[in-house]
């Protein structure tokens, strides 16, 4: 039986499908989101409700200066890929390398949160339900965070090594995608923890 | 009419040493073989769980019996529920999916072939870790063994305080990690879907049980989600003193149940709508007819995806929501029967002025039908919140959402394998066995779950270890458990009828339904690139069109 079906109609045009790689992470990113709902509304069904202190308002800055590093690491991941679509690899080594280091001033400031949250207030994860809910939303963005930090780490000794080349843009975009999404969650944390929660 | 396996008929590859293959069988990124490995899988803990819901029947067939201690009892009703939820309905339909979708839609691998070993290997190991209790579960206290808090594991069951050792932990891990297997399987059933279709095949011709799996996948990734975030917080309350369960905190026991049946009730969908796939492609075949309104069942199927996510706390009725609560979730539930509802008509009018066919796959699709009708009329009887006040938790409820797993899902898995097996396996299995099985079952089936309302309806509570006499209860457990008798006989000779056809069944050849889709045009077993040629096609019945070039479908869609 032969699978090469007669085409009785020419099949007009170009046969194109999306490309998989983004619609696979487009499906993770739908799986994650769910998943920060989740804690989401954890979080925003305890406020308030705590048995006892510290209390939000008590304990959190906001922490300005490492949201504006984050969500600006967007902008240049984005002028990174776009310079691996032209060939540009020094433009593209600079600006990833650049994405890196913003992504990590942002991690090392929460984990200069945590310390001052654990050593200096006395709030832990057992404290209280705001301890429970801010530590585990924190914490999971965090995450995902320190996920995305290996990812830029592994693709920028792959660019050392000078295994990325023109017709990766596509891959590395891919990963760019899971980056913003990334900083897309922390407004939403930023917002629920730091402005409806304090 | 033969490009297809010239390169390979009739030439047998050397035998190989069983290491060797058992090798390739354990390193395989094939579709086809992990989809193989997931079904196997999935039968092995089918008799498992079927195990322990006969030891529960025993246990329930005469009052004040003593075949097992309460304990066990409260550890063999958690470990089915979870069992054949997590580790047969859902492994069994990811194992068809991955062997049927790309070869029906015309490609030669799933999208993400590594992912998708990976994520079969999450499942299995998931398994091994739930049972892996028995024997862990003690933990440093000496109590536990396996779980035992109910397959939704309310809270403060799951507690510290009331649940020492370690059989929750055991629990809560193995689905997180299924789950994340659960999570990489849909990825790759989206992606594959929406990218790998051969060329002519728009989504307005793609196979209907494509479409399903689709529609399954996306769900997959909504609801499974917000179980592993759950199972996140109860492994943090549990290891790191975290209080999302806690009531003693200031936590809230409800807030588990939410976030349980956001996940639980789409679950039912998630395992379902596979099942409507499988009928979808055997109802019409056996019908000779094409699928009646295939446009309708898409939108049907989607319709019931979206609602299916706004019904859950339909399970909440008896915790004391607001009426407002009641009503939204009330009427949510009883507007998803009517999707449902067109399905059926929809499978009804693809049978009406057919000229029918009785195959084995046939007769458990009819069953499904109306098995399928009766479970759904039931459950609208349920999701009236005063009736469900009366019933809740009761052994009518128990006997309503087994006539949708066994009676619906499990009824078209079993069409399912009869349907599919010659393409699996090569060879035909044996009709009459086949029918034996049918009968055998329905007769099970029919025995145990239409009798099952009735204590129910009588009062009898659901995970009770024991009853006293005197309340009217007494024939109708006794009938119950003789219906399972029917349905253990029958589950071997299906077994027995599998394993007897792989080695000693008549050839099948590529195409022994005469039937329209892309994975009967290539031989059986297919070859491990699926298709020498990519295919081309025009319609939603490709083969139809090269069997009839007089009168071909493309010009009618």
């Amino acid at each position: 039986m032969s699978t090469a079906v007669i085409s009785h109609e020419p099949i007009d045009s170009q046969w194109s499908l999306p490309y998989k790689g983004h619609v696979g992470m487009l499906c993770l990113i739908v799986a994650e989101s769910a998943i920060f709902t989740i804690f989401v509304v954890a979080y925003l069904f305890y406020i308030g409700k705590s048995l006892s202190g510290p209390t939000p308002r008590q304990v959190l800055e906001l922490p300005i200066f490492a949201s504006i590093c984050l969500l600006s690491s967007s902008l240049t991941i984005h002028v990174a890929v776009a310079a691996l679509r032209k060939a540009n690899f020094g433009a593209f080594r600079l600006w990833w390398f650049l994405t890196l280091v913003l992504g990590s001033i942002f991690l090392v400031s929460t984990a200069r949160e945590w310390r001052h949250l654990i050593y200096d207030k006395g709030l832990t994860i057992t404290t209280n339900l705001f301890g429970t809910t801010y530590y585990s939303l924190v914490g999971l963005h965090a995450f995902h965070v320190t996920v995305g930090l290996i990812g830029l780490l592994t693709i920028l000794l792959l660019t050392l090594f000078r295994r990325v080349q023109q017709e990766h843009a596509k891959n590395v975009d891919t990963f760019a995608m899971y980056w913003h999404f990334v900083d897309v969650v922390w407004i939403v944390v930023f917002t629920v923890v730091y402005i409806i929660g304090r | 009419m033969s490009s297809e396996t010239i390169a390979l008929a009739g030439v047998h590859e050397p035998s190989r040493p069983v290491g060797v293959l058992l090798h390739s069988w354990v390193t395989t990124v094939d579709h086809k073989r992990l989809g193989i490995l997931y079904i196997l899988y999935a039968i092995l803990f089918l008799v498992i769980g079927g195990i322990e819901a006969t030891v529960m029947r025993i246990q329930l067939i005469v009052p004040h019996n003593h075949f097992v201690s309460p304990q066990v009892f409260n550890q063999m009703f958690t470990m089915h529920g979870t069992t054949m939820i997590f580790f047969v309905a859902m492994p069994i339909l990811f194992g068809f999916g991955n062997f049927l979708i790309p070869l029906m839609i015309g490609a030669r691998d799933m999208a993400f072939p590594r992912l998708n070993a990976f994520s079969f290997w999450l499942t299995a190991f998931g398994g091994i870790l739930l049972y892996f209790s028995f024997v862990g579960g003690y933990g440093l206290y000496g109590v536990g063994a396996a779980p035992d808090v109910g397959w939704f594991a309310y809270a403060p069951l799951t507690a510290k305080t009331f649940s020492l050792g370690h059989s929750t932990d055991f629990w809560t891990f193995s689905l997180l990690v299924s789950g994340f297997g659960s999570i990489g399987a849909a990825v790759n059933f989206v992606a594959t879907i929406l990218c790998l279709r051969c060329p002519g095949m728009t989504l307005s011709k793609m196979p209907l049980l494509a479409w399903l799996n689709l529609v399954m996948g996306g769900l997959v990734l909504l609801v499974i989600s917000p179980l592993t975030a759950a199972q996140v917080m109860l492994a943090l309350d549990r290891f790191l003193g975290a209080h999302f369960f806690d009531t003693q905190a200031g936590g809230s026991a409800v807030l588990w149940m939410h976030f349980f049946w956001i996940f639980g009730h789409p679950e039912v969908y998630v395992l379902v709508i596979p099942g409507f796939a499988f009928a979808s492609e055997i109802i019409p075949v056996f019908s000779r007819k094409p699928i009646f309104g295939y446009p309708i069942m898409v939108g049907a199927t989607v319709a019931i995806g979206f609602v299916s996510m706004s019904v859950w706390a339909h399970h909440m009725f008896t915790v004391g929501m607001s009426s407002y609560g009641n009503t939204f979730f009330a009427l949510t539930t009883m507007v998803i029967a009517i999707p449902t509802g067109i399905k059926i008509f929809n499978w009804l009018g693809t049978m009406w002025g057919g000229r029918l066919i009785f195959k084995t796959p046939m007769l458990f699709c009819i069953g499904f039908l109306f098995q399928f009708l009766i479970a759904g009329l039931t459950g609208i009887m349920l999701s009236a919140a005063p009736f469900n006040w009366q019933l809740s938790a009761s052994y009518f409820v128990v006997a309503h959402f087994h006539y949708v797993i066994v009676g619906a899902i499990l009824f078209t898995i079993f069409a399912a394998f009869y349907y599919w097996f010659p393409k699996m396996s090569g060879r035909l299995y044996n009709e009459k066995l086949g029918k034996l099985h049918f009968w055998l079952f329905v007769i099970g089936f029919h025995l145990t779950f239409d009798f099952m309302h009735i204590p129910g309806l009588l009062g009898m509570p659901r995970r009770i270890y024991t009853y006293e006499p005197g309340r009217g209860w007494e024939i109708w457990n006794l009938i119950v458990t003789i219906g399972v008798v029917f349905q253990a006989v029958a589950i071997l000779i299906f077994v027995g009828n599998l394993l007897y056809s792989m080695f000693k069944g008549v050839p099948a050849g590529n195409d022994p339904w005469d039937a329209w889709t892309l994975e009967w045009s290539t031989s059986s077993p297919p070859p491990e690139y699926n298709f020498a040629m990519i295919p081309v096609v025009n319609s939603r019945r490709p083969l139809w069109d090269i069997k009839h070039p007089e009168d071909p479908d493309w010009q009618y869609e």
